[in-house]
């Protein structure tokens, strides 16, 4: 077997090293009775090329968004990577390297994280960020339960339009924990009453923006009730490209930000692994959860980096630690921080305009059509829209007719009636006008 | 003749400090070229940023230049040994990476009609498959995003099983040998944490266990093979005694590699198990993340593991992600970390069920080996065999002035990554060191030949101060982690304009 370079031979002077006749009795600590049970139903090894053939056969039957036009967002964006991250991200020391316990020889891995934290601050525009947790949606969970050890307070407001992984994942957190959750209806259009639901027990308030509608608020006032009842603002951004172009939730007074990076080097891989960021005030920064690289000194006064305020973690703090979590997502981290550097200040703004110019170019055509309502006001790179019947059938007829046309609400709120008809659309710079042609076609054929 | 040289720039040949990103900053510099925006209406109303976002410019070559120098900073599994107890660093095959990145696989959206992702579900279906046969468990959650959140979902459905009764119950018993995360884990879960001391022989004390057991205990948290790298020889009495009491049994598999294909965790009494696919199914370990961490669970448990799943229904894959029921909710966005599947599944078809047999053979062996070479000098902690690594003590150093933080910097200097280093807890000075079943004989000879070199001169007293000092070939040398702590600086801030600063 290609990955195991044990000969036989070295197996057996090995054995007669340790003294012992046969593998199985390094094993004698297993119970005989289940040691060596045979596992019938799996096959035996194979190359390369038949696991290639395998793996080549499960992709012909799903339909790339490399090949059809892609106008699907709700939390997870398609857009392009470009070819030096996905090469960089493969280099050995980055690949197969774990996290850096050993300082002295992990100097790339911690100051891409040092630098990695610095993006994620400025683009959210707060003081600190951590070096990631597993995604968006575990990020907002955590930064919920965050306001609970800072407030000490037993309820937290969650906004109807947040992302429903993210309010379920949220809800999964705290199911075992003495916190409340207050979770208001997904009403499209207006405040949804979240600044008369905040009292003296609110811990926080919980908002996506742009929300799972894609509608962009200012959330300024908001921020500004939370704070006249000492309740925390979290915001919660799942297109991180829209930082680049939009006031940032730091701007507008929030005191933890969190977002999905995947937009930003990040294959979308069916949902996973994304990476999850996670931003906050200065003055809390000892109760966040996650690593954090911090600047240091080495012993000749050099300027060097470590892991640091472990005093947090759950490899020193045992069950008071601030988190469970020990693993992040490093790569997709090294990922996010490579494509943010490619683009710069310039690329970043210049790749939001490209996006927003793009959605709103789609948005003009689609609601030029017969029937169609935009639902959005003010919008990034997605939108809802009221199609006049039923959206899940025509996401499926546009399938079939090779275009990937968005979201039904209806999947993200079964058994909603008020959305059944509402489609969620989002374009990003990989969308083309030819593709947003083929997009109004298809629909005019469909509703013909 | 040996010639001493500062250089002008600083630099030692092929070693070089690279300055931040945030430092190379020139102003019209990028690394892209965008598409024209088309010509639409702002649809922000307003709401735009004021002000820069602080980003420097570099273009392409520069932004090459500066990862790959970051890069030789590091060190790697690609690079040598990297025998990181509890962690299982072995060879991470790069036609997992080609296949992760195949078109149909590594772009298909989370949100897309399933119609349209049939494949991707049949693959999830697969390694569903694979690892409920390998593990003789009835099902499995895919979605935990690693380990630590696997151990979240299996003890949540522990809680939600115990609440379905009418008992929430309020102990879970874990070993104090247990990694951090399984008490942060249980308190998470609103359980409070009471300990199992280890007897001499490193395992479970079965006496402290079962005075420890009652009517409130809700499930035992133990590790198998344990964290002092030891098969628990009583597990089946065990997971006996804890159903005895109406409690479940939670194993960490972060140790799984020791056993996969030889013992199926099933066959003990284990209720549920996450799986570390970065460590046993040697997903890369991308310098912290991304894990993935399934939970695989007993029939007793089944009804309670969280959505999504796939099921297979006329021929066709659904995914399921709704249903009324007494199930743990969501544990993440989306269905998993289905990038982590891809590899875990072309590794277990690569090995095959008789290769993976042979991979828990193998890092039994490699661990075996080198204990047996290292006795005289480092005695382990616990007698053998041991599993897939080996725990020993700094007794080996006693009297010596040498520590094993020290130990392990010198052994930086000589090449190679040190061991775990001060864990677990309960055995002083504690190596953990775990060579994987991916090295040679020969390599864990060169690792054998260091070591005891290394300890020869621990305690031949004569390099007391270079250790102390170690490591001294590297990028930087030892790195002052309190100053780091006492004032943190996370992040990089411009430097104020001279001007600024004068008033």
């Amino acid at each position: 077997m290609r990955y195991l370079p044990q000969t036989p031979d070295d197996r057996a002077a090995m054995l007669s090293a340790i003294g012992v006749g046969n593998i199985d009795e390094l094993f004698r600590d297993v119970p005989a009775a289940v040691l060596n049970a045979p596992i019938d139903s799996l096959p035996d090894h194979q190359g390369e090329m038949a696991v290639e053939r395998h793996f080549q056969g499960f992709a012909r039957e799903n339909l790339s968004p490399a090949s059809a036009p892609c106008f699907i967002g709700a939390g997870a964006y398609h857009h392009h990577v470009p070819a030096t991250v996905d090469h960089l991200i493969q280099r050995s020391e980055f690949l197969t390297s774990y996290t850096p316990y050993q300082p002295e020889i992990s100097q790339g891995t911690l100051q891409y994280l040092f630098e990695f934290q610095t993006q994620v601050a400025l683009l959210t525009g707060m003081d600190v960020a951590n070096a990631s947790m597993y995604d968006g949606a575990t990020a907002t969970s955590e930064a919920v339960l965050m306001a609970h050890r800072i407030t000490k307070r037993k309820k937290s407001v969650i906004s109807g339009r947040l992302h429903p992984h993210y309010r379920e994942t949220t809800e999964t957190l705290l199911r075992f924990t003495p916190y409340d959750l207050e979770i208001r209806d997904p009403v499209i259009g207006g405040q949804g009453g979240l600044a008369e639901a905040i009292d003296k027990d609110t811990a926080c308030v919980v908002v996506q923006n742009p929300d799972v509608f894609g509608e962009f608020k200012d959330l300024t006032g908001l921020a500004e009730a939370c704070h006249a009842q000492g309740a925390l603002l979290i915001v919660a951004v799942t297109e991180v490209v829209s930082l680049g172009l939009v006031n940032p939730p730091g701007a507008m007074g929030a005191d933890i930000v969190t977002a999905e990076g995947q937009s930003l080097g990040v294959p979308l891989s069916f949902g996973g692994p994304h990476v999850g960021l996670f931003a906050c005030r200065q003055k809390y920064v000892r109760q966040m959860p996650g690593r954090l690289a911090g600047e240091t000194l080495d012993a000749d006064g050099r300027r060097g980096y470590v892991l640091t305020l472990n005093a947090r973690e759950q490899h020193i703090r045992r069950e008071k630690a601030t988190s469970n979590i020990c693993t992040n997502a490093g790569l997709c981290a090294l990922a996010f921080c490579i494509h943010v550097t490619l683009l710069g200040e310039a690329g970043m703004t210049g790749l939001a305009e490209v996006n927003h110019r793009t959605a709103s170019l789609l948005a003009e055509r689609l609601t030029a059509l017969p029937g169609m309502k935009l639902l959005t006001q003010r919008f990034f790179n997605e939108f809802a829209l009221d199609i006049g019947r039923p959206a899940a059938p025509v996401v499926e007829a546009l399938a079939a007719l090779g275009i990937l046309g968005g979201v039904p609400a209806s999947r993200l709120f079964p058994g909603e009636p008020t959305l059944e008809n509402v489609l969620i659309l989002a374009a990003t710079e990989t969308v083309s006008e030819a593709d947003i042609d083929r997009l109004v076609s298809a629909l005019q054929e469909i509703s013909a | 003749m040996s010639i001493e040289r500062e250089t002008i720039s600083g630099a030692r040949g092929l070693d070089r400090d690279e300055p931040l990103s945030f430092e190379q900053d020139a102003p019209g510099r990028t690394g892209v070229d965008l598409p024209p925006a088309p010509d639409a209406p702002d649809r922000l109303d307003g709401l735009r940023r004021q002000g820069g976002i602080g980003l420097p410019g570099l273009a392409e070559p520069q932004v090459v230049r500066h990862f790959v120098r970051l890069s030789r900073m590091n060190y790697a599994i690609d690079y040598g040994l990297y025998p990181l107890g509890s962690c299982t660093m072995k060879h991470n095959p790069r036609l997992n990476e080609r296949l992760a990145r195949l078109p149909g696989i590594g772009d298909v959206h989370p949100m897309q009609p399933q119609s349209t992702t049939q494949g991707v579900l049949r693959l999830m279906s697969e390694l569903a498959h694979w690892l409920t046969e390998l593990t003789g468990m009835a099902t499995v959650a895919m979605t935990p995003g690693a380990g630590a959140q696997g151990e979240m979902c299996g003890m949540m459905a522990i809680r939600a099983a115990h609440e379905a009764r009418g008992e929430p119950r309020k102990r879970v018993l874990v070993p104090e040998s247990a990694h951090g995360t399984n008490p942060a884990t249980a308190a998470i879960c609103g359980y409070a944490v009471d300990s199992i001391p280890a007897t001499a022989d490193g395992r479970v004390d079965m006496a402290a266990f079962e005075a420890k057991l009652g009517p409130d205990v809700a499930g035992l948290m133990l590790t198998n093979p344990n964290t002092c790298g030891l098969f628990e020889r009583d597990i089946i009495r065990i997971a006996e005694l804890i159903h005895g009491i109406g409690g479940y049994f939670y194993c960490d598999g972060a140790n799984f590699n020791a056993i996969v294909g030889k013992v199926r965790p099933g066959d003990l009494g284990i209720d549920a198990m996450h799986i570390n696919l970065h460590k046993t199914f040697s997903t890369p370990h991308g310098g912290g993340g991304p894990g993935s961490g399934p939970v695989v669970f007993s029939e007793a448990l089944a009804p309670y593991a969280p959505l999504p799943k796939v099921v297979q229904r006329d021929g066709r894959y659904e995914l399921i992600e709704q249903e009324d029921g007494p199930r743990v909710g969501r544990m993440k966005g989306f269905h998993g970390q289905f990038g982590m599947f891809v590899r875990a599944l072309a590794y277990m078809q690569s090995h095959g069920r008789d290769g993976l047999k042979q991979v828990a053979e193998d890092a039994v062996l490699n661990a075996n080996y080198v204990m047996e070479k290292l006795k005289d000098l480092l005695p382990p902690a616990y007698p053998g065999p041991c599993m897939h690594e080996v725990l020993v003590s700094d007794r080996g150093l006693d009297g010596t002035g040498v520590e094993t933080m020290d130990l392990a910097k010198a052994l930086i200097d000589e090449g190679y990554h040190p061991m775990t280093v001060y864990f677990p807890l309960i055995v002083h000075g504690a190596m953990l060191i775990e060579p994987t079943e991916t090295e040679t004989r020969e390599t864990l000879d060169g690792f054998i030949k260091v070591m005891r070199g290394l300890v020869g001169q621990a305690r031949a007293g004569q390099e007391t101060a270079y250790f102390k000092a170690a490591p001294v070939m590297t990028p930087r040398r030892r790195l002052d982690e309190t100053l780091a702590a006492r004032k943190p600086v996370l992040r990089w801030v411009p430097e104020a304009p001279v001007a600024e600063a004068a008033e």
